[in-house]
């Protein structure tokens, strides 16, 4: 069972308190009526599915309840980091898992 | 006396303290302390089971977890039947009971030893190539037989009556593994105070000192230092050491699962004891002490019962004082066997001969050997054994071929080397490295915060894995937090030493023979059958392991595994490292179910939700149904009702007096905030600004694919506050979903989302009495026509505690649904119910209000729709807000597809004969002439017989079904094809003036 910290409540908590919510950084557009059959297709079906980092989002359901994001490698399910919703995705991403754990 | 084969010298079980047992109906003698495995020895007994495949006669083979054939079936009780059970690992008990297994009449005499005689039939892939053809033979008549063959013991036939306990626990440093390592290890960790789990799968602390005779640890003989240091280690506040107890998972971030075998070694454990404990533990820092196992020699007939590692054979002596035999002979490939040879020379048993295949090996323990007067033969092998039920001859010859001798033994201790277990580190991620040098697979690169240390690291001698082990410990202290450090180092006195072996088949059973050397004892696999993997084709490991089920027993190869990928890797002429090693996956051990399930059973399985006024409808007769999680009232039959008379008469008091029907299940979510209209807005496809307060709509929520996704009634109490009803099964999925938007595509939104589910109660009244029965209860409501019209809500008092009173109406008839808090529920209900009588009121569940709503057309989503459904397919394009420019799912219902013509939409059925009840999910057709497959143009999605209308009703999805009024369609069932006609889908009161009736 992973561990994973949440953002809001600053506490790694065991995997089975959290809920996976799909790809993170994909934006409901403003206009959503007026987006084209093209771009409602990349938003609503196209993911990126990587082996290696992906970016997606998570809710501490059985905790304080808030969806955030996360930084997770596919390949060896360490969680590189995590933070809450509406911040960017971040431009660099620290070495090891464990200096996140450590913070 | 404890059995002829006890050495009252040898040994450190109390020789007063005896148990008996049964094996096969046979009574013995054993001592408590005891394996079964060393019991059964000590009376001479080796024959204890038939191999898998051949029926082949198997003894033990092993003093440990890696047993592959000692599994035995151990029956408590009729209910207690434990098939597979490791005799090695079993513990003796007064009274324990075992039988034999896959044999049949007797062990002795097995009718399924046939498959050994007829074994060129059985060879690798066997199954595969045999029973391709013909195809339909497999369904009807090799499966079945396979079947009826395989398998290896009987399972129990009844409920298991034990209960099992799961613990989840935190650590600084788990060392798994009790042996020299292991408590080096956990007394470095210990003595910083930090804290310490130290977990063993035997009954006593020690590992491999239980038999090494030679190693002294300060000052002590080396078992006597570990009961010691576990004793030490016990007493301190800060260690929990949890011996019977196997780690057997090793998953992310350190952690790891270890199962506590709590009362299988209990005469009587008592119903207070749970037979296993399940512990959960997430570790900062995980020390593998797990030692190794050794190999067995692979050569023809090296199965026979009486033929066992040279290890267990020390095990048996130097712990349980039991001599495997008589006349021993030892064939080896490393110094370790010369250890054992010495201690039962010593012990009295003759030692007939030691073969060692190296050529002129030197050392203490052969000079020892030598001088005890043992006779060595170098540079030899083992060619073949002799006997049948038990082994009587071990025949040698020179390595490079030339004369045999046939030498009569009772039993050959054998020792092909030491594999480390690296199992769990495997696990763990790790990465093995192979060492040339010593021809195994240790530790290499690291995934996690964990060590190796010991034999399962490749360290060879007691002095250097003590020191290693040590270090380790406090290393794993440290950096889990320890600040200070206290305690000394074990001082190895004296200690055994070997390293090396050999990997693979012997001479004897090389590439040129045809004979039976296993290698996999349980699930029969031999030399031969590897190299024949690789002939048909298999260059990986991994397809030389499922073409020979090399290693993919019970005991996943611990014995086989290193010498199937030697005989492979030299089949194909590669070095080892390039053919690979099988990946080792939990479990180590085989692990019950009970252990894994624990508590989570029967009706903890998942929680029962039961409503306030569930007390109520349990004492008037009501029969329940699951929906989800909940037990809702199904329906109330009076004596001599059987469900469809209950339900008519419920549907028809409903339409001619009233109903009460509990609604508490309903999910209710309350959306508050000045933003509160706008959210809503965006949540539903329906417009919700312009809706007055006190007043409802009913509102349908899309996911951003324009289906429908949830529906329900709302009802505005404040401009700024709306109490949303949502599906019974749709709650939870509902709120995450509104949640999702609220917290990451409206967060710039003011509301706040409660869910309201559980806090109030509600009781449906419906039917032309409705208003009659509630209004005597109701405080500071005017209930007439004009103040509290059709879909509207309003606050007050019932009976004196506040209600939530809302007009609205899931039967088509004059209804109130009354929401009071949800501790006055049952109350309520009981003041309603007293009015109710009066008017000839019923109470009706959840089958009477499918049948009146779908009278009336009313959909159930989930049920007549299945997240393929627009609003416009399910006729509900009116609850579209036309003006809106945005909601989730506007976008997706303007998709092509979606507004293509010919989708499936929702009508009524009605059949030609109106008796005929249709079933829910048959399927439409509009040709049953056709040939089959018949294009089924839709399905039915709802169906009952209706008192009301004196007739059946159903709604269906059917393809362009609007346009197809009045048609006739069919439905063809098993008995015959039924004709209906397609309609609108309200079959009662179609102008709707029973609302206000
Ligand atoms: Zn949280």
């Amino acid at each position: 069972m992973l561990l994973i910290r949440c953002p809001y409540c600053e506490e790694e908590r065991p995997e089975l308190e959290f809920r996976n919510a799909g790809e993170a950084h994909i934006a409901r557009s403003a206009n959503m009526a007026g987006e084209s059959d093209d771009d409602f297709e990349k938003f609503f079906f196209i993911r990126s599915n990587p082996k290696g980092i992906i970016y997606e989002r998570w809710r501490h359901m059985h905790g304080c309840a808030r969806f955030f994001n996360a930084v997770r490698d596919t390949v060896t399910d360490k969680f590189i980091m995590t933070y809450k919703a509406g911040e960017p995705k971040p431009a660099k991403l620290p070495k090891d898992s464990n200096e996140v754990v450590a913070k | 006396m404890s059995g002829a084969f006890r050495i009252p010298s040898a040994g450190r079980l109390s020789q007063a303290k005896t148990a008996r047992f049964s094996f096969d109906g046979q009574s013995y003698s054993g001592i408590e302390g005891d394996t079964l495995a060393s019991a059964l020895l000590a009376n001479g007994v080796h024959l204890v089971g038939r191999s898998f495949k051949y029926h082949r006669p198997r003894g033990v083979l092993s003093a440990g977890a890696e047993e592959p054939n000692a599994l035995v079936q151990i029956v408590r009780d009729d209910a207690r039947k434990t098939p597979n059970v490791r005799a090695t690992v079993q513990e003796l008990y007064d009274g324990l009971a075992a039988n034999s297994q896959n044999r049949w009449p007797s062990l002795s005499f097995d009718v399924g030893a046939v498959n050994d005689i007829a074994s060129p039939m059985f060879s690798a892939g066997f199954y595969y190539k045999t029973f391709m053809w013909p195809k339909a033979a497999w369904k009807s008549l090799y499966e079945p037989k396979i079947r009826e063959a395989a398998g290896l013991g009987v399972s129990p036939d009844r409920p298991d009556p034990d209960h099992y306990s799961s613990r989840y626990a935190h650590c600084d440093v788990l060392v798994l593994g009790g042996g020299a390592a292991g408590i080096a290890a956990a007394l470095a960790a210990a003595g910083t105070g930090v804290r310490v789990i130290l977990a063993d799968e035997q009954a006593e602390f020690g590992g491999s000192l239980r038999f090494e005779s030679g190693a002294k640890i300060d000052g002590q003989d080396g078992f006597a230092w570990a009961q010691a240091a576990i004793a030490r280690l016990s007493a301190m506040d800060n260690v929990r050491v949890l011996p019977r107890t196997t780690a057997f998972g090793y998953y992310a971030q350190n952690f790891v699962a270890l199962v506590e075998r709590v009362s299988d070694h209990l005469k009587a454990p008592g119903h207070d004891l749970p037979r296993e404990r399940l512990w959960q533990v997430r570790a900062k820092r995980v020390v593998l002490a797990s030692g190794a196992i050794e190999r067995h020699m692979v050569f023809a007939n090296n199965d026979r019962p009486g033929i066992m590692l040279a290890g267990a054979a020390r095990t048996f002596l130097n712990h349980y004082g039991v001599a495997v035999g008589r006349n021993v002979g030892v064939y080896t490939a490393n110094d370790s066997a010369y250890a054992a040879a010495i201690d039962l020379k010593k012990a009295g048993v003759n030692v007939a001969a030691i073969v060692d295949l190296r050529d002129n090996p030197t050392g203490p323990v052969i000079d020892e050997a030598r001088a005890l007067g043992i006779e060595i033969n170098f540079g030899r092998a083992v060619i073949r054994a002799g006997g049948k039920l038990r082994v009587s001859s071990m025949t040698v010859q020179p390595k490079n071929g030339g004369g045999e001798r046939t030498i009569p033994v009772d039993a050959i201790l054998m020792s092909a080397g030491w594999t480390p277990s690296v199992h769990l580190f495997s696990q763990s991620r790790g990465k093995v490295a192979f060492n040339h040098e010593t021809q195994r697979f240790v530790p290499g690169t690291y995934a996690q915060d964990c060590v190796s240390v010991g034999a399962c690291n490749g360290t060879d001698g007691l002095s250097a894995t003590v020191d290693e082990a040590y270090a380790a410990g406090a290393k794993a202290a440290k950096d889990a937090g320890a600040k200070t450090a206290k305690g000394t180092k074990p001082k190895v006195d004296a200690s055994e030493n070997w390293s090396r072996g050999m990997l693979g088949a012997a001479p004897g059973a090389g590439p040129d023979t045809t004979v039976k050397a296993f290698v996999d004892f349980q699930n029969d696999v031999t030399a031969k059958d590897i190299r024949q993997a690789v002939h048909e084709g298999m260059r990986s490991i991994e397809h030389v392991k499922r073409f020979t089920t090399n290693g993919m027993a019970t005991d996943q190869g611990k014995t086989s595994n290193m010498h199937g990928l030697a005989i492979a890797a030299e089949t194909l002429g590669k070095p080892i490292p390039e053919v690979g090693l099988t990946t080792f996956r939990a479990p180590y051990t085989p692990v019950t179910f009970g252990a894994i399930v624990s508590h989570a059973r029967g009706p903890l399985f998942d929680p029962t939700r039961k409503t306030a006024i569930h007390p109520w409808a349990e004492a008037h007769g009501a029969v329940f149904e699951d929906v989800g999680q909940w037990k809702r009232a199904w329906y109330f039959p009076k004596a001599g009702e059987d469900m469809h008379a209950a339900v008519d008469r419920e549907c028809v008091a409903v339409r001619n007096q009233a109903g009460l029907f509990d609604a508490s299940t309903l999910g209710k979510i309350e959306v508050v905030g000045p933003d509160a209209a706008k959210f809503m807005e965006l949540l539903y496809t329906n417009p919700w600004e312009k809706l007055e307060p006190g007043r409802c709509r009913y509102g349908i929520m899309l996911r951003e694919d324009g289906f429908i996704y949830d529906d329900g009634v709302v009802g505005r109490l404040a401009p700024d506050r709306f109490h949303v009803t949502t599906t019974t099964g749709g709650a939870p999925r509902v709120m995450n979903h509104m949640e999702d938007y609220l917290q990451t595509e409206f967060p710039h939104l003011n509301v706040w989302l409660t869910s309201i589910t559980e806090q109030w109660a509600v009781i449906a009244v419906q039917g032309p009495s409705a208003r009659k029965i509630i209004e005597p209860l109701v405080e500071g409501i005017d209930m007439s026509d004009e103040a509290l019209p059709h879909m509207s809500v309003r606050e007050g008092k019932i009976c004196g505690v506040p209600t939530r009173l809302f007009r609205m109406s899931f039967t088509g008839e004059r209804g109130f649904e009354v929401n009071v808090p949800a501790d006055y529920g049952q109350a309520v209900w009981e003041a309603l119910w007293a009015e109710g009588q009066k008017h000839g009121a019923a109470a009706y569940g959840t089958e009477a209000m499918h049948v009146l709503r779908a009278e009336k057309g009313y959909i159930i989503v989930g049920q007549d729709t299945d997240g393929t459904v627009t609003p416009n397919d399910a006729g509900l394009d009116w609850a579209v807000g036309k003006k809106k420019t945005d909601f989730v799912g506007i976008r997706g219902m303007m998709r092509p597809d979606l507004v293509a013509k010919g989708r499936k939409q929702l009508v009524g059925l009605k059949t030609k004969d109106p008796k005929v009840v249709l079933e829910e999910g048959a399927q439409i057709v509009e040709d049953p002439k056709q040939a089959i497959p018949m294009k089924m143009i839709g399905h039915v999605t709802s169906s009952y017989w209706s008192q009301n209308c004196g007739r059946s009703i159903a709604l269906a999805l059917v393809t362009g079904g609007r346009d197809r009024m009045g048609d006739t369609l069919y439905v063809p069932m098993p008995n015959g094809v039924i004709e209906v006609e397609v309609t609108g889908m309200v079959f009662f009161d179609e102008t709707g003036g029973r609302l206000n009736g």
